[in-house]
């Protein structure tokens, strides 16, 4: 996994609450069997005028004008800025990748759903939960100033606005070190190996139905 | 000492190591597969050159791109093809458990889990799929995940999580005559909003829960989600254990009546305290409709279409005001005036053998109505075809026009060919009402079984009991 320490950038507005992983990633995407090449579908249905469908060169189809990602400086952006409940629906990783491969380091938004919030994390993609106040003096500054850019700090879990104020927000401090060095969660399960087995040994005395499916 | 919830005792029942920060090593006992979600996940494991750590916790399946036409034929879409070969080679040569498309054991995951007793109550479940939540109908705690968490579970059997915080929906009373565990859910939504559960985990109690079927409260728990949810769940009670028996991977002989001595312990202790409780009178619930893109936006049938003009938040009221133009929605209307394109019966949400015999109640000796371009009945399961065409039910659909489909998760999310076209509205028993969630453009309203069945012979939105006599 990519490691998130301190990453500055510009900010798309995308002024939506309950932006769901539908919208972020629409299905006829999730038959890949890859884990890279999403971005150019990342928000496909919105982003888009005619509709998409595996394989199709991007370049080719209608952009959406009116959609903030296809205005510059937006199209340069790598720090995501939405409302309410960001990431809600499906437990589709997919969404993750397709902001990543865009070029997402960080959304930024007063609450995220619970599974996007734990995928996000697992794959540097940094979910930062700031007051619904400060999300909105966000949203001023970077429309009133487009190609504004925003400093998120992981190490000091601060964000930076374009003028200069200082917003602090929190992240556990298991995922925070995860993500500040970029760890493999699994090589670090594994060390667990014994205390698996030994759970595993308590299961087959005390609910031996468990232990032995069929 | 305070009583614990039934949360707390399936926790702590899984605990393999826990930090000081509470970051907490859950062991996971069942892990369900399908097509969309493990690709990359199995490849990680390759890469890194392991081994599933107990691949006789997995159970596999291909249900998201699986055509519910012409099986005869394979599947036509070769990206959708592509997929589910890649599920049959990366389980067969693991030797992991698998139900491929010509068994009749296949169907959606969240419908076989239950149905053959590989998810058992006391279990903690996972699937690379929010929907997942299903399963702690049984009195289980089962919850949704990434990619990343099926690769972890796979090679390790456990998930790093932290305890959410417990809340209590209880919904007491009698439901009235035509009221289903789906308005129940939707009605739980619409109060506390696509965000209410976020950050916890829902029991649902009450007398008008404990009164559902397990098929119901399976309906109940599969929106957790939807609500914000990742787990829901109902307390064991002689129901839970009745459905379980006989199941073929349930326990048998002594070793069930062992397990189901455990079971009837898997429920929150009177005195157990709960971080949030909501209280429903269940006589006030009324048949639901989602007139909106949000599952949070739902009305009564014998309600209106809401007018953002009078909501005071201004966020929300934008949200209401896109989502009706969406939905090419005028305020005020009368839910009973919205004529539906098409009706879909279905999805892990209403897929069950009560949730057909429903639809097939108000359907029977009624036909179609004209304006209805296509109603399609698909059964979750290859057993609950089955099942469904041993009642005659099938006959009933399709005497009425309706179409009798193979099991998969369709016209839900529209990953096979079964798909709303632009424009397209339809009455659907599924879970997610998103802007393109049944195809690009398409519009959904979210209902019951009986309504779906309702409003399709109508051509519009009706309680079922005011359609004319058969």
């Amino acid at each position: 996994m990519q490691a998130f320490t301190v990453h500055r950038g510009i900010v798309a507005p995308l002024d939506r609450s309950n932006v769901d992983t539908d919208a972020i990633i629409p299905k006829q995407y999730l038959k890949s069997v890859k884990r890279t090449g999403f971005g150019p579908n990342a928000f496909d249905d919105w982003r888009y005028l005619d509709p998409g469908e595996p394989g199709m060169d991007s370049s080719q189809r209608r952009s959406n004008p009116d959609f903030v990602l296809n205005q510059a400086p937006y199209d340069q952006a790598t720090i995501l800025l939405a409302r309410k409940n960001f990431g809600c629906g499906s437990s589709r990783e997919h969404a993750v990748w397709a902001l990543t491969d865009f070029g997402f380091r960080a959304v930024i938004a007063p609450s995220f759903a619970d599974i996007f919030f734990s995928n996000s994390c697992k794959n540097g993609l940094l979910p930062v939960v700031l007051a619904e106040g400060e999300v909105q003096t966000l949203f001023d500054q970077v429309e009133a100033n487009p190609g504004a850019q925003v400093e998120v700090n992981l190490e000091e879990m601060t964000v930076t606005a374009p003028d200069g104020t200082v917003f602090r927000f929190t992240l556990d401090e298991d995922r925070r070190h995860r993500l500040l060095n970029g760890l493999d969660d699994i090589a670090l399960t594994l060390k667990y190996g014994d205390d698996i087995r030994a759970f595993e040994e308590r299961q087959r005395r005390e609910w031996p139905w468990m232990a032995e499916q069929r | 000492m305070v009583g614990k919830t039934l949360y707390d005792k399936l926790w702590e029942a899984h605990v393999v190591r826990e930090e000081p920060d509470g970051s907490t090593l859950l062991y996971i006992d069942r892990h369900l597969v399908h097509e969309v979600t493990s690709p990359q996940a199995f490849e990680g494991l390759r890469l890194a050159g392991r081994k599933p750590w107990r691949g006789d916790s997995v159970l596999a399946v291909p249900d998201h791109n699986v055509p519910t036409a012409n099986r005869d034929r394979g599947i036509e879409d070769p990206v959708s093809r592509t997929q589910v070969e890649t599920l049959e080679s990366n389980v067969t040569s693991l030797g992991l458990k698998f139900f491929p498309m010509a068994d009749v054991r296949q169907g959606i995951v969240h419908v076989i889990g239950p149905e053959q007793g590989a998810t058992l109550p006391g279990m903690t479940v996972v699937c690379g799929d929010s929907h997942t939540s299903t399963h702690g109908a049984l009195g289980a705690l089962a919850f949704g995940i990434g990619t990343s968490e099926v690769e972890h579970v796979l090679a390790t059997q456990c998930l790093w999580q932290k305890k959410t915080k417990a809340m209590q929906i209880r919904v007491e009373g009698e439901l009235r005559p035509g009221v289903t565990a789906k308005d129940v859910v939707l009605a739980i939504i619409g109060r506390i909003g696509t965000a209410g559960g976020t950050g916890y985990a829902i029991e649902f109690a009450g007398s008008a829960i404990r009164s559902l079927s397990v098929e119901g409260r399976m309906s109940i728990c599969n929106m957790s989600i939807e609500a914000g949810a990742r787990a829901g769940m109902v307390a064991v009670d002689e129901k839970t254990i009745e459905y379980v028996r006989g199941k073929p991977q349930a326990p048998t002989g002594e070793m069930f009546e062992r397990a189901a001595e455990y079971w009837r312990t898997l429920v929150s202790d009177p005195d157990a305290e709960f971080d949030a409780v909501v209280e429903m009178d269940a006589a006030e619930i009324a048949p639901q409709v989602s007139w909106g893109t949000s599952p949070e936006m739902v009305a009564p049938v014998d309600g209106r279409v809401p007018d953002p003009a009078a909501e005071k938040d201004p966020v929300r009221a934008e949200g209401m005001q896109r989502a009706l133009e969406y939905m090419d929605l005028k305020p005020n209307t009368p839910m009973t005036e919205i004529r539906p394109d098409k009706v879909f019966i279905g999805s892990c949400t209403n897929s069950r053998i009560e949730d057909l015999r429903a639809a097939a109640e108000v359907v029977k000796g009624r036909k179609k109505a004209d304006n209805i371009k296509l109603a399609m009945v698909v059964p979750g399961s290859g057993l609950v075809k089955q099942q469904a065409e041993q009642e005659g039910l099938d006959r009933v659909f399709l005497d009425a026009g309706f179409e009798w489909r193979e099991p998969g998760c369709s016209m839900c999310l529209a990953m096979n060919a079964d798909r709303l076209e632009p424009g397209e509205r339809c009455a659907s028993t599924s879970n997610r009402n998103f802007e393109g969630r049944q195809g690009q453009g398409g519009r959904t309203h979210l209902v019951s079984p009986a309504l779906a069945a309702a409003a399709a012979v109508a051509g519009h939105f009706i309680e079922p009991s005011a359609l004319k006599e058969a």
